[in-house]
């Protein structure tokens, strides 16, 4: 059982009050708090054990490596991966997916190939491939959003074919809240022979993730929205795949022997880590890691669908009020997105922010899905761990109040 | 005891939601010599302004597009302002404006309903909003003097 109220306690930034009000942060798809354990760990770090790692022979540099590589290895533990080499640190999901695109892309897809993506997709799951298409001379192709706010399965199953390359779908949705059945996809690619990739960016801070069960071949996902740093992302790959990739950037740390004409790498995973890494936040991330094992991530995943629930619920009694994606709350992850017949997104985080309730307003790194629903923006409110029912009443109160400055007009500016 | 209930009458004034809810002025012009737009990247706020410039005059001027309150009825006041002036007004105004929204600067009734805007300047995440059709205009002036 989650208790928000005990894990409040843990997260000073929510002490504070916001235009004289408690702080309401519903802005947990965007990036979430950190908890106490997370900022002491990286504080602990740099006052212990701050040392480059990996080549240095003196107890610091000891220290550090090993404090550096547990992190691999509760990296892989969380995903219920077998092998912590298997797990790439970067800086973000959007690095990740973008060394997928160019370290296996460039070497595998050319002239005439697909890949296969949908409209829900955030713009680091388009852009990578858009620019490998560029380079390659490979299509893209997007399978659609049914009514409900699902993936259209079908017109999946359509667009996977033999020339199919690439399946990049991401795992929830950060605006719809949609989990998508990712193995189910994943096994259409695999006996198309393509390849799976998953953007978890929003999944692996919320669901039980286990990579091997979703059988996809590459996973991606940012330490910063699951309590974590900013500044370090995650790529795992299956067994054996990252071997036969070349190196996506090229410098220290990444070589084993270097001449004046061309060098030999180092072994996976460290031939994917080139130059300093962010040593001081991947270690703070392996404490972001055990506080979400701690709790457990089903405990996690039951917690936020109640939560989404009753959200759901707040909002739907809302005059005007219209929320996107599916219609139950444990078929989506914790993040509602909505629209108000009377004012736009940006007129409602506004006066939401005057109730100390931080949504967010805009098209969420969403154009596509934006074009596809037929607005500019939504306003969204996304859920975590220390939310509970009171901070949905705050933006239900904060939501009435848009419709009492908006609403004594007869009729607003057509959009 | 409850905390005070927020107030948002300083944003969000009358006149504002007046040219929110009923704007002026929207709408294609039949032969616009000027017609530019501009797109807030970041919300994806959107105007487009129709300019009929002669004689160093804005005959007609319209506005269409979509986005929020602060966007739309600034571009509403400002076609309703500036529908039949001089250029020399115009960027009488137009500076009047910016000086208000960017600098904080004391608006005169030389503005007209802009003068509501002035509560945008405080919430600087919102002042692209209000400067969105303000910078199209701009574009539209100089190419019309690039023209004559």
């Amino acid at each position: 059982m989650i208790n928000p109220r005990e894990i409040r306690k843990d997260f000073p930034i929510l002490e504070q009050q916001v235009n004289g009000r408690p702080l309401v942060y519903l802005d947990n798809a965007a990036t979430s708090q950190k908890p106490r354990q997370v900022i002491d760990a990286l504080v602990r770090y740099y006052e212990t054990s701050n040392a480059n790692i990996h080549r240095g022979i003196h107890t610091l540099a000891v220290r550090a490596t090993e404090q550096y590589e547990a992190v691999r290895g509760k990296t892989a533990v969380f995903l219920k991966a077998s092998h912590p080499e298997d797990v790439v640190f970067t800086r973000n999901a959007t690095e990740a997916l973008n060394l997928v695109a160019r370290a296996w892309g460039d070497a595998n897809v050319h002239e005439g190939d697909e890949i296969v993506l949908t409209l829900m997709e955030h713009h680091s799951n388009i852009v990578p491939w858009q620019q490998l298409a560029r380079r390659t001379g490979a299509v893209l192709r997007y399978a659609g959003i049914t009514p409900e706010g699902k993936l259209d399965l079908d017109e999946m199953r359509r667009l996977i074919g033999p020339r199919t390359k690439i399946v990049s779908v991401v795992h929830m949705s950060n605006v719809l809240g949609t989990i998508n059945p990712v193995a189910e996809i994943g096994e259409m690619a695999r006996k198309a022979g393509a390849l799976m990739v998953v953007d978890g960016a929003q999944s692996a801070p919320h669901l039980p993730v286990d990579v091997e069960a979703l059988g996809c071949d590459f996973f991606a996902f940012s330490s910063h929205k699951m309590l974590g740093p900013t500044g370090v992302g995650v790529l795992w790959a299956r067994r054996g795949l990252l071997e036969t990739m070349e190196p996506f950037l090229g410098g220290g740390d990444m070589i084993a022997l270097v001449r004046q004409e061309e060098s030999t790498w180092a072994d996976v995973p460290h031939k994917f880590e080139a130059g300093t890494p962010n040593i001081a936040d991947v270690i703070a991330f392996g404490a972001a890691l055990d506080y979400l094992e701690n709790l457990g991530m089903d405990a996690v995943r039951a917690h936020e669908v109640a939560l989404t629930a009753y959200a759901m619920e707040q909002l739907s009694s809302i005059e005007g009020l219209k929320m996107h994606g599916p219609a139950r709350a444990d078929e989506r992850g914790g993040v509602v997105s909505f629209a108000m017949n009377l004012a736009h997104p940006h007129d409602i985080a506004t006066i939401a922010d005057g109730y100390g309730v931080a949504i967010r307003a805009g098209h969420h790194c969403a154009q596509l899905l934006m074009r596809h629903l037929g607005v500019a923006a939504t306003s969204r409110a996304s859920f975590s761990i220390y939310n509970d029912k009171d901070d949905i009443e705050a933006l239900a109160e904060a939501l009435e109040h848009v419709n009492r400055v908006f609403g004594d007009g007869s009729s607003r500016a057509a959009i | 005891m409850a905390v005070a209930e927020p107030q948002f009458d300083d944003l969000y004034r009358e006149i504002i939601l007046d040219h929110y809810r009923r704007p002026r002025n929207r709408g294609e012009l039949a032969t616009p010599s000027q017609r530019v737009e501009g797109v807030n990247p970041v919300c994806g706020d959107e105007i487009h302004l129709d300019l009929e410039i002669g004689d160093d005059t804005i005959r007609d001027v319209s506005y269409w597009g979509h986005g929020c309150s602060i966007s739309q009825s600034s571009a509403s006041m400002l076609t309703e302002r500036l529908k039949g002036c001089s250029i020399e007004e115009a960027e009488r105004v137009m500076g009047k404006v910016r000086a208000m929204l960017i600098d904080g600067a004391i608006p005169d009734d030389d503005i007209g309903d802009l003068q509501a805007l002035e509560g945008v300047a405080r919430l600087p995440v919102r002042v692209k909003c209000a400067l969105l059709c303000w910078n199209v205009l701009k574009e539209g002036l100089q190419q019309a003097t690039t023209a004559a």
